[in-house]
C-alpha cells in the first residue's frame, strides 16, 4: 500500500529567513487586537454582562427576523435589546439588561424573559424556546474576574513548567507566543463582535493547553539537535528543527482540523463559538509555535551550552594531558 | 523492544477492559437498549444543558443574619436582668452599628452584670461569640466576634439548605440537586423542570412567622407616618389584605417566632368559609403561645409573614391547644403554598437568586443528536487520515482510539460524573489530539528509518525519543484543563473533566498499550522494512 505523505521527506524550507518581518507583523496584529477589544469592545453574552436571556429557535422559518425582534423587545421598556444569531440562522439569543430593583425580587426576571417569551409567540409560531436565563450583575461581575485570573494563571503555569523542563528562554518564547494567540483570539472575537462568554474562556484555555503542544515539541527537537550540533549557527539549527518535526504539525493540526468541523458545521448551535474559538486557535497557535516561540530564542541568545554540561577544571586537566599539554576547543560531539 | 513480560501485558489489558466494560452501561442507555438489572450500572450523568432542567444559584442575605443575632441577644439580656436576684435595672438600650449597648441604672451593679453576660457571651466549644466592653463605668456594649458571626452564618446557611431541600421536596419535583457552594450560596438543580417560577416563589420568601403584641398606646397619626414609638416598630398590611395601605404598630419584643411549628396544613374556616392555613405548634411553642394569649387576652395581637402584617386579631380566650389559625384573604393557592412554607420551617435568612439557567429538554436531545453525530464523523474522518498515513501503524492508533473513547466514557462513568455540552466538544478534542502521540511517533519511526536504523531499534528509538516531548504536552494540557475545572462552573467543569481524563487515556493508549501491539507483531514477523 502507498502511504499519503502529506510533507514531502527532507524538507528545506527557511522559515527564519523571514522572522523579523512575521515578528513585525505579529506584533502589530497583537496591537491591533488590543485595540478591537478595548475599542469596540466584547460582545458580552450574559454570563459576563449580566441580564436577562431568553434563546429561541424559529421552526417554521430559515431565518429569524432579528430586526423586527429588536423592535418588539425594545417596546416593552427594559431598555436596548441585544438580538443576535446564536449559532444557526433561525436561532436566536435575546438578552435585556435587568432593572436593577428587579435583581432583588425573586421571580421577577424570569417574568421579564416570560414577557418576551409570550411577546414573540403572539407573533410568530413555531417558536420554541430552548432557554431562559438569569444572570445578575454580582454574578457577571466574579465570572469576569475570575476569567481573567484563570487566564493569567495558566498562561504563567505552563511557561513556568517549560522554564524548569527547558531553560528560562524557552520559558518565554512559549509565554510570548501564548500571549500572541489569546490576543488574536481576542481580536477576533472584537473584531467579528461574536458573542463572547464563558464557553469562550474554556476554549481559550484548551487553546493555551493545544498551542503549547506545537511549542513543545519544537522545542524538543531544538534541544535534541543543540546537543547534537554544537557548532551549527542557532538560525540554521532552528530551521532543521522546524522542518524535521514540520510532518509531525501538519499531521496533528489536520486531524484535530478533521475532528472539530463537523462539530463547527453540524454540532448543536449552543457550542459554535466554543469550536470556532479552539479552531481559530488552532491556526494562530500552530503558526506562533514556528514564528514566535522559536525565533525569540535567538533574540534571548540560547546556546548549546544551555544543556551541555560545562567542564569542569578536573574535565580540562584531563584533556590538557590527552591531548599533550595543549588545550583545544571541545569538538562537537556527533 | 521485543521483550514484553506476561504481567505487563495482562495489567495493560485488564485495565484497558476494566475501564472500556464500565462504558457499557452508558452505551446501552444510549442507544435505548435496557442494561439488565443484576449487573452494577455505573452510569454518565448528563449535565443540565443536556437533560434540560433548571439551575439556580440562590444567595444568602448575610445581614439578616446578623440583626437578627442582635436581635436575640437583646431578648436574652433583657430577661436575664430581670430574672437576676435581685433585678438588675437596665436602660437605653441600643442596637446601632452591630453591636448591643445598654446603660445601667446602678454603676455598682457592674459586677454582677459582667458575671450574668458571661455565659450568653461564649458559644457551643468555648468560642468566644461576644466581646464586652464596659464604657465610663456604667455602658456596657456587647461586640460580636468574627467567630460568632461565622458561626451564626455557617448554622444560618446549613438550615437553609435544609429548608430549600424539604420545601423543593414538596413540589414533587424529580431528584434536585441541591448543594452549598462557599459561604453565603446555594445551588440548586431541578432536571426536566422546564419553569422554575413556582420553584422560585417557593426559595424567594424566608416565611418568617411572627406573632407579636400590638402597641395600643401608638397614636395612630404617628403609626401612618411611619414614626413608631419607643420599644415599638411599625409593619404594614400585606398586600390583598382588608387593610392594605395601613400600618400597625407592635411591640418590638415578647412576641412569638413561628419557627417551633410541627405542621401547617391549608383549610378553610367552617363558619366563614374563607381559605386559611392552620398551624401546629412543638411543646414549647404551644406553651409559650399559650403564655403569651393568656396574659394578654382582650389585647390585639398581630400576625406578621415576612415583615407584613397578615391580621391583627383581638385574643378573645387563652389558646392552649397546641394550635392556631392563620387567615389574611388567602387564595387556596397563596394558602397552599403558605402551608409549605411554614411546614418546611421558616428560612434563617432571605435567599434572592444571582444566577438562574434553564434549558428545555427538547434542545438537550437535540445537542446530543447533533453533537454524536458531528463525534462520529470527525471519528471517521481522523481513522481514515490516520490509516492513510501510517498504514499498519495508523491502524493501531485507530484501536488504540477506540479504546480510549470506551475508557473515557468508561472512567467517567465510574466516577459518576456529568456529561455536559461542553463536555461533548471535549469528547471530539480529545479524539483529535489523541492521535498526536501516535504521529509524534510514527513520524519519529519514519525518521530513524531514514537514517538508516534496522527495524526493531527504529521503532524502539522512535518510543523512546516521542514519549519525551508526548510527557511534557500532556503536563502542560493538564495544567490549563486543571484551571479550568478550577474556575469553570458546571457546564464548563464538565469539559474540563472530560479532558483531564482524556489526556490520561491518551498516554495510556498511545503509548504503552499501541507499543504492546507493536512489539507482538514485530516479534512474530520479524519484518526486514516496515511501512510506515
Amino acid at each position: 500500500m502507498k502511504l499519503l505523505k502529506l510533507v514531502p521527506a527532507d524538507t528545506n524550507i527557511k522559515f527564519l529567513k523571514l522572522r523579523v518581518p512575521f515578528f513585525v507583523v505579529s506584533m502589530l496584529l497583537i496591537v491591533a487586537s488590543w485595540a478591537a477589544v478595548f475599542t469596540q469592545g466584547l460582545n458580552y453574552g450574559v454570563d459576563f454582562a449580566g441580564g436577562q436571556e431568553v434563546q429561541l429557535t424559529f421552526e417554521g422559518l430559515d431565518q429569524a427576523p432579528v430586526a423586527d425582534l429588536r423592535d418588539k423587545v425594545a417596546g416593552l421598556g427594559y431598555g436596548t435589546p441585544v438580538v443576535q444569531e446564536f449559532g444557526a440562522p433561525n436561532i436566536v439569543s435575546i438578552r435585556v439588561p435587568l432593572p436593577e430593583e428587579v435583581e432583588a425580587t425573586p421571580g421577577a426576571a424570569t417574568e421579564i424573559g416570560n414577557e418576551v417569551i409570550a411577546l414573540i409567540e403572539a407573533e410568530y409560531s413555531d417558536v420554541r424556546t430552548d432557554g431562559n436565563n438569569t444572570v445578575s450583575g454580582k454574578v457577571a461581575e466574579e465570572f469576569r474576574s475570575a476569567a481573567v485570573l484563570a487566564l493569567a494563571i495558566a498562561m504563567l503555569g505552563v511557561a513556568m513548567y517549560i522554564w524548569i523542563r527547558f531553560e528560562w528562554q524557552f520559558g518565554v518564547g512559549a509565554l510570548f507566543a501564548l500571549f500572541h494567540d489569546v490576543s488574536i483570539t481576542l481580536g477576533i472575537f472584537a473584531v467579528f463582535q461574536l458573542e463572547f462568554s464563558l464557553q469562550i474562556i474554556a476554549a481559550i484555555l484548551a487553546i493555551i493547553g493545544y498551542s503549547l503542544n506545537d511549542t513543545i515539541v519544537v522545542f524538543d527537537r531544538i534541544r535534541e539537535n543543540l546537543k547534537k550540533f554544537r557548532k551549527m549557527p542557532l538560525p540554521e539549527l532552528l530551521d532543521l528543527s522546524i522542518n524535521e518535526t514540520l510532518a509531525r504539525t501538519v499531521m496533528t493540526s489536520l486531524t484535530l482540523l478533521v475532528a472539530l468541523l463537523p462539530l463547527l458545521m453540524f454540532g448543536p448551535a449552543s457550542l459554535f463559538g466554543l469550536v470556532l474559538a479552539i479552531t481559530v486557535g488552532l491556526f494562530v497557535g500552530t503558526y506562533s509555535s514556528v514564528y514566535l516561540a522559536a525565533p525569540i530564542l535567538i533574540w534571548l541568545g540560547v546556546t548549546s551550552d544551555s544543556f551541555v554540561p560545562q567542564e569542569t577544571e578536573a574535565d580540562i586537566q584531563e584533556r590538557k594531558a590527552r591531548e599533550g599539554g595543549q588545550a583545544k576547543p571541545a569538538t562537537p560531539i556527533e | 523492544m521485543l521483550d514484553f513480560p506476561l504481567w505487563k501485558k495482562i495489567m495493560l489489558w485488564g485495565i484497558t477492559l476494566a475501564a472500556a466494560l464500565m462504558a457499557l452501561p452508558s452505551l446501552f442507555n444510549a442507544g435505548g437498549a435496557e442494561w439488565p438489572d443484576a449487573l452494577p450500572e455505573p452510569t454518565v450523568n448528563l449535565g443540565l444543558d443536556l437533560a434540560g432542567g433548571s439551575h439556580l444559584l440562590l444567595e444568602g442575605d448575610i445581614s439578616s443574619v446578623a440583626a437578627q443575632r442582635l436581635e436575640n441577644m437583646e431578648e436574652a439580656v433583657r430577661q436575664a436582668m430581670r430574672n437576676a436576684e435581685p433585678r438588675i435595672r437596665i436602660g437605653d438600650v441600643s442596637t446601632a452599628n452591630d453591636r448591643l449597648s445598654f446603660m445601667l441604672n446602678e454603676a455598682s451593679e457592674i459586677d454582677r452584670a459582667r458575671g450574668i453576660l458571661e455565659p450568653l457571651m461564649q458559644g457551643p466549644d468555648l468560642v468566644r461569640e461576644w466581646d464586652l466592653e464596659v464604657v465610663d463605668g456604667q455602658r456596657m456594649v456587647l461586640i460580636p466576634t468574627q467567630s460568632g458571626i461565622d458561626n451564626a452564618l455557617n448554622s444560618a446557611m446549613e438550615s437553609a439548605v435544609e429548608v430549600v431541600r424539604i420545601r423543593i421536596d414538596k413540589l414533587g419535583t424529580r431528584e434536585p440537586t441541591i448543594l452549598r457552594q462557599g459561604d453565603t450560596r446555594i445551588v440548586v438543580q431541578v432536571p426536566g423542570l422546564d419553569d422554575p417560577q413556582a420553584l422560585k416563589e417557593l426559595l424567594g420568601e424566608t416565611a418568617q412567622l411572627e406573632f407579636k403584641l400590638v402597641d395600643q398606646n401608638a397614636l395612630p397619626s404617628n403609626v401612618q407616618a411611619g414614626i413608631a414609638p419607643p420599644g415599638s416598630q411599625i409593619f404594614p398590611y400585606a398586600a390583598g389584605t382588608d387593610f392594605e395601605g395601613q400600618s400597625v404598630a407592635v411591640r418590638r419584643l415578647g412576641g412569638i417566632r413561628g419557627d417551633r411549628l410541627t405542621g401547617a396544613t391549608a383549610g378553610n374556616d367552617p363558619q366563614t368559609n374563607e381559605n386559611v392555613v392552620n398551624i401546629q405548634f412543638d411543646v414549647q411553642g404551644g406553651t409559650r403561645f399559650c403564655t403569651l394569649t393568656r396574659e394578654n387576652v382582650n389585647k390585639p395581637f398581630a400576625i406578621i409573614l415576612d415583615e407584613e402584617v397578615l391580621s391583627a386579631p383581638n385574643i378573645n380566650e387563652p389558646i392552649c391547644g397546641g394550635s392556631a389559625q392563620i387567615s389574611g384573604n388567602f387564595n387556596a393557592d397563596s394558602a397552599a403554598k403558605l402551608s409549605i412554607q411554614l411546614g418546611s420551617g421558616a428560612l434563617p435568612l432571605p435567599l434572592t437568586v444571582v444566577e438562574e439557567r434553564t434549558v428545555s429538554a427538547e434542545l438537550g436531545a437535540d445537542s446530543i443528536q447533533r453533537g454524536l453525530l458531528a463525534m462520529l464523523i470527525g471519528s471517521i474522518a481522523v481513522v481514515v487520515l490516520m490509516i492513510a498515513t501510517y498504514g499498519r501503524f495508523g491502524v493501531y492508533a485507530t484501536i488504540a482510539l477506540v479504546f480510549n473513547v470506551l475508557m473515557l466514557l468508561g472512567i467517567m462513568a465510574f466516577a459518576n460524573s456529568t456529561l455536559t455540552l461542553p463536555g461533548i466538544a471535549g469528547f471530539v478534542l480529545t479524539i483529535g489530539a489523541a492521535v498526536d502521540a501516535n504521529v509524534l511517533i510514527n513520524e519519529r519511526i519514519r525518521e530513524e528509518r531514514k537514517r538508516g536504523r534496522r527495524v526493531i531499534a527504529a521503532v524502539e528509538n522512535g518510543y523512546k525519543e516521542a514519549s519525551r516531548a508526548i510527557y511534557d504536552a500532556n503536563i502542560t494540557n493538564f495544567i490549563s484543563a486543571c484551571l479550568l475545572g478550577y474556575f469553570g462552573s458546571g457546564p464548563i467543569r464538565g469539559f474540563a473533566v472530560v479532558l483531564i481524563i482524556g489526556l490520561f487515556t491518551s498516554v495510556f493508549t498511545a503509548l504503552p498499550l499501541t507499543r504492546m501491539w507493536v512489539s507482538g507483531w514485530l516479534r512474530k514477523t520479524r519484518p526486514n522494512d516496515i511501512n510506515v
